[in-house]
């Protein structure tokens, strides 16, 4: 019988912060992970941000095998033959240290497992675990490759569908409501070309999301980031909007559809698709949160559902190496006492609501219902572009006021309407 | 047909690691769940197709691993498993 102190299992940020933590402790740490290595299974949009963790891993940001800084913003609304687009930029983004970072999680995540082995701790790549063992209610290991692996405690960072929370009893089987699929290409481009056409010089990168005929109406939208020699180019649609209003295009159909409009078509032109990735994503925000403990078992990562849409961003990797950080602190704390059970791993919840972690979670927990807004959708995209279109034609006669011209799609029942959607901003 | 070869190309460029039995299998008697169905549209590897019958079949070659009909289907439908460690995608970017 194998028996270790903590057995995590999945190297993502949360397995590896997780380990990270607790390797150099004089713990026996086993991190068990079914990709051919660390990373092999883990998809991003991807940026991450690095100041909420920044102090959580000081030593680990110097030599990070991240892409580019982002210094460049962008939000496109997309309609059908047209787009409107906000660009943010300037020198108060390009300010040191680096607020967040492209990155590529096969490359950043392998990385990241060397140095936790560096520091002691063992990763078992290519194996993955079929179930926990329990005794009395109490999680005492894990089944992996048909072995028998005991532990004190278990923290699960098996990711976005977690069976082993679902194994543990934690929580029922996932439903698609609180979750998004994305789909993401990875094409290769000539670092020169991606400064030239992102308007970028040296290591800066640039983001876009996009939102409105991506997703033809339905919760979700685009994607894009510039790595060093690559670009993340990707769509997240709602599941549950996918299998009420899935109409007749296919989710792959959709991405090709994205790639092949003309403000996509010319960033990507010449580039080839080095990767096609698909991955869930957890949408549901602070309600959608799974039990994260129980007895000898804590869960981190986006196996809880540390995923945040924030409207302007969606971020899941600085909760997820956060929350294995801090599940790694309560299990050093539980060692001291020589007690693993639910009580004593509560702690992980304390350390959670004192951090940026459920802060977050609690402050923008108005935003899954608020993004969720259909009209945000078709309906906005639209209209802007009604709008601008009709500001900046100019017909063969007399041009008409520009007052009247706006006026005429914001009668006083559009107005009350906007008021309303826009009224829930207020609870974000 | 063009979007089916397409995909077939993009999936072409992933690495897969060849596995034993398939990790996801249709359960017997649910091949008409209209669940199943819609699965032909939200699939991003294409695997799952309705036929006139209204029968889905599933092709496991080419699977992501995203696990979203094991959601959209539940395990009343989907005998639903990850892949044996070591096998299925191996992303070189993620």
């Amino acid at each position: 019988m194998e028996k270790f102190d903590v057995i995590i299992v999945g190297a993502g940020l949360a397995g590896l912060g997780a380990a990270y933590t607790l390797a150099g402790q004089g713990l026996e740490v086993l991190v068990l992970e079914r990709g051919d290595y660390p990373g092999a299974k883990n998809v991003t949009g991807g940026r991450i941000y690095v100041n909420p963790v920044r102090d959580l891993f000081p030593d680990l940001w110097q030599e990070a095998p991240l892409e580019r800084c982002i210094v460049h913003e962008g939000v496109v609304l997309m309609a059908k033959e047209r787009s409107v687009a906000i660009d943010y930029a300037g020198n108060e983004l390009r300010q040191e240290p680096c607020q967040s970072y492209s990155i590529l999680r096969a490359r950043f995540d392998r990385w990241f497992a060397e140095r936790v082995e560096a520091k002691g701790a063992m990763i078992l790549p290519k194996t993955g675990v079929e179930n926990v063992i329990k005794e009395n209610g109490k999680i005492v290991g894990v089944l992996a490759g048909g072995d028998e692996l005991y532990a004190d405690v278990v923290i699960a960072c098996d990711g976005a569908l977690s069976l082993l929370g679902e194994q543990a009893g934690l929580h029922p089987p996932e439903t698609p409501h609180n979750y998004a699929l994305g789909i993401k290409e990875v094409i290769a481009l000539d670092g020169e070309k991606i400064n030239d056409r992102f308007q970028l010089q040296g290591n800066e990168g640039a983001a876009r999301l996009f939102i409105g005929e991506v997703t033809m109406g339905m919760f979700g939208g685009g994607f894009l980031y510039t790595n060093k020699e690559s670009i993340s180019l990707g769509i997240v649609i709602g599941i549950e909007d996918m299998m009420a209003k899935g109409g007749s295009m296919a989710a792959p159909a959709l991405m090709e559809a994205f790639k092949a409009r003309p403000e996509i078509a010319c960033l990507i032109r010449g580039g080839a698709t080095m990767e096609y990735a698909a991955h869930l994503i957890p949408e549901g925000g602070f309600k959608a949160i799974h039990p994260f403990h129980g007895d000898g078992i804590l869960v981190a990562g986006d196996a809880a559902g540390f995923a945040l849409n924030m409207g302007f961003t969606v971020r899941g990797m600085e909760y997820a190496l956060a929350s294995g950080y801090y599940a790694a602190k309560t299990v050093l704390k539980a060692r001291a006492a020589g007690i693993y059970d639910a009580d004593a791993l509560s702690e992980y919840g304390r350390l959670l609501r004192e951090s940026f972690v459920l802060k977050d979670f609690q402050n923008f927990q108005a935003t899954p219902s608020f993004v969720n807004n259909p009209r945000f959708f078709s309906y906005y995209p639209e209209l802007k572009g009604n709008i601008l279109r009709d500001i900046y034609r100019i017909p063969a006669g007399p041009k008409e006021r520009l007052y009247p011209t706006i006026r005429k799609y914001l009668g006083l029942g559009e107005m009350w309407s906007m008021f309303k959607d826009f009224r829930e901003v207020t609870k974000i | 047909m063009t979007e089916a070869i397409d995909l077939k190309a993009k999936l072409g460029v992933d690495v897969f690691k060849p596995g034993g039995a398939a990790h996801i299998k249709i359960r017997p008697a649910k091949e008409k769940d209209s669940r199943l169905q819609k699965m032909a549209l939200i699939c991003p590897a294409g695997l799952y197709s309705v036929n006139e019958q209204g029968e889905t079949s599933l092709t496991i070659d080419g699977c992501l691993e995203c696990g979203t009909c094991r959601l959209v289907c539940g395990t009343d439908i989907l005998e639903w498993a990850y892949p044996e460690g070591g096998t299925g995608v191996q992303f070189r970017f993620g």
